[in-house]
């Protein structure tokens, strides 16, 4: 089996404070540099992975361990300070279910924003269309602006163009949430039918009996580093003592 | 979003830059769509109101300043200009699209915020749309620049007709390149806004669209007159009014010297380099977007 994401040996620190003028800039030039406007932190350290095509991972920790910006580096949204991040195919980063969707725009208007911002083209779009609608239980609503939806219909549109958008690898973040438990339910059969398919998945949940179905391994990162890599089970019960 | 076969591996997040923006038409089409779409939402009378508004501007400015403050040439006043309102007008339209355009790039990145820092996908798709949507609301104003410049017995050749291209070329290059830099430069210090907004407000006075580049020839040497000239918003604005407002004079009017020969040239060569420099700024700074948002 190939790899489908390597991740090597990647750094990322982030500053703690911002500056976000020039104001303060210029300001703190002025006095001479006193006080460290960019004090940092590691959010990863040395941090490498490999994941083979159809595998599935779960990335485990507590709130602030590193997950989600080990995930943006996979997309490509963050880049590492140091240390490479390689992946083969379209990856489709389930980020964040509806970032992208414009309330004052049809639910039909968001299917294809959405769809063009995760990267499918107009055809595939225009073939999948009526798939998306149908998974996602919208029926005559789609043509209603989405600031008129419920908070779940909103969800069920954006995570059916997510998945259907079919990538070799998806990120998946806390999206699993998703909806009410009917549709909750339809969403972790559609991800266990993509990992059958052969598709990569890596996803981040704090349900860790959910993730426990779904993927076969686990990482366990701690202040951005990662603690364990092994079987799911082993990353569970370590996380759980 | 790049269509890599499944076959390699590849560095995600490392753009092409402009280049990128040709694999993403759809969704750089479905961006300008949605900013329409927005703007005119639930206002059947949207689009109507993008031409009353100009031409309503443009009867005020032949009312107050060609007649009232006396700009129009007449028999009392032959050292002013025939057709004032065209000669505004056309000036002025332009300035609008700089302006539009500019202000919605540089802020385009934060704007668009929470989508660059949770997806990737070419974050100058953002600035372009931006400049895209500023050409759709241009065109209104066009018509009524058009409508003006008949009643004043507009009869361009194709040589006028190209220089107004390539006028509103210059000047949309020119925006796309600093809007690609100030909206990078936003991310960093929010603040900058304020730039452009004193940039925008300059723009307007260091170009012939008040007044005619003669009185600016008269002040200045010829070296600081060529400084002025450089700018490609003034050679824009210079040949939108050879091509609207010339053709409805009698044709007495001097034009800039040198206007197609030098000038024309020397526009679209500041706008291709201030293009180039902004996409070089934009893609050393795209790699920190999405934390610093
Ligand atoms: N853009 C950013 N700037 C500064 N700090 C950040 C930024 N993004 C995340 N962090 C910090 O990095 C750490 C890891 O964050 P994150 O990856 O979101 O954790 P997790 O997803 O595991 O809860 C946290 O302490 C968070 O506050
Ligand atoms: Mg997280």
């Amino acid at each position: 089996m190939v790899n489908a994401i390597e991740v090597s040996d990647i750094s990322k620190q982030f500053v703690l404070r911002h500056t976000r003028s020039i104001k303060e800039a210029v300001v703190w030039l002025a006095k001479g540099r006193k006080g460290d406007l960019s004090e940092k932190f590691h959010a990863l350290k040395n941090v490498s992975v490999e994941v083979k095509t159809g595998e599935t991972v779960a990335l485990l920790g507590l709130n602030g361990s590193g997950k989600s910006t080990l995930l943006k580096h996979i997309s490509g949204v963050m880049l590492p300070d140091s240390g490479t991040v390689r992946t083969r195919g379209r990856v489709a980063g389930l980020i964040e279910v509806g970032a992208g969707f414009h309330p004052d725009l049809s639910g039909r208007d968001n299917v294809f924003l959405n769809g063009a911002i995760l990267g499918m083209t107009e055809q595939q779009v225009n073939d999948r269309f009526d798939d998306i609608v149908e998974f996602s239980e919208i029926g005559q609503f789609i043509d209603t602006e989405v600031k008129f939806y419920s908070s779940g219909m909103y969800l069920r549109l954006a995570f059916s163009v997510a998945v259907h958008t079919d990538p070799e690898v998806f990120l998946i973040d806390e999206i699993l949430a998703v909806g009410d438990e009917p549709f909750q339910r339809k969403c972790i059969s559609k991800i266990q039918e993509l990992a059958q398919n052969g598709k990569t998945l890596v996803v981040v949940s704090h349900d860790l009996d959910l993730v426990s179905r779904i993927c076969a391994r686990g990482i366990l990162l701690e202040h951005g580093v990662v603690k364990f890599d092994g079987s799911i089970h082993d990353a569970v019960a370590l996380l759980r003592s | 979003m790049s269509a890599t076969t499944p076959g390699e591996l590849t560095t995600p997040g490392l753009g092409g830059g402009l280049r990128d923006l040709r694999q993403s038409g759809f969704l750089l089409k479905l961006l300008v769509r949605k900013e329409l779409k927005v703007r005119y939402r639930g206002s059947v009378l949207g689009l109507l109101w993008s031409y009353v508004k100009p031409g309503v501007q443009f009867i005020v400015f032949y009312v107050a300043l060609g007649v009232f403050l006396g700009l129009e040439r007449s028999p009392r006043n032959p050292e002013g200009l025939s057709n004032y309102a065209v000669y505004l007008f056309s000036g002025i339209v332009l300035i609008n699209f700089f302006s539009e355009a500019l202000g919605n790039a540089a802020r385009s990145i934060v704007n668009n915020g929470n989508l660059i820092k949770k997806i990737y996908l070419p974050r100058e798709l953002f600035p372009v749309a931006s400049v895209w949507v500023s050409g759709v609301h241009f065109f209104p104003q066009l018509v009524v620049l058009v409508a003006g410049c008949l009643i004043a017995g507009w009869h361009p050749d194709v040589f006028q007709l190209l220089a107004a291209v390539a006028g509103f070329v210059i000047v949309g290059l020119l925006a796309t390149g600093l809007g690609l830099l100030f909206g990078a430069a936003n991310v960093y210090f929010r603040d900058s806004e304020n730039l452009v907004d004193m940039l925008l407000m300059v723009a307007t006075w260091a170009s012939p669209v008040m007044y005619a580049w003669t009185m600016v020839q008269e002040k200045l040497g010829a070296a600081a007159f060529a400084v002025y000239q450089a700018n490609p918003v003034t050679i824009g604005v210079e040949l939108f009014h050879y091509a609207f407002w010339f053709p409805t004079t009698d044709g007495s009017a001097a034009v800039p010297p040198n206007l197609f020969s030098l000038w024309t040239p020397v526009g679209l060569g500041v706008a291709l380099l201030v293009l180039v420099l902004g996409q070089l700024t934009f893609r050393r700074l795209e790699g920190r977007f999405a934390q610093e948002l």
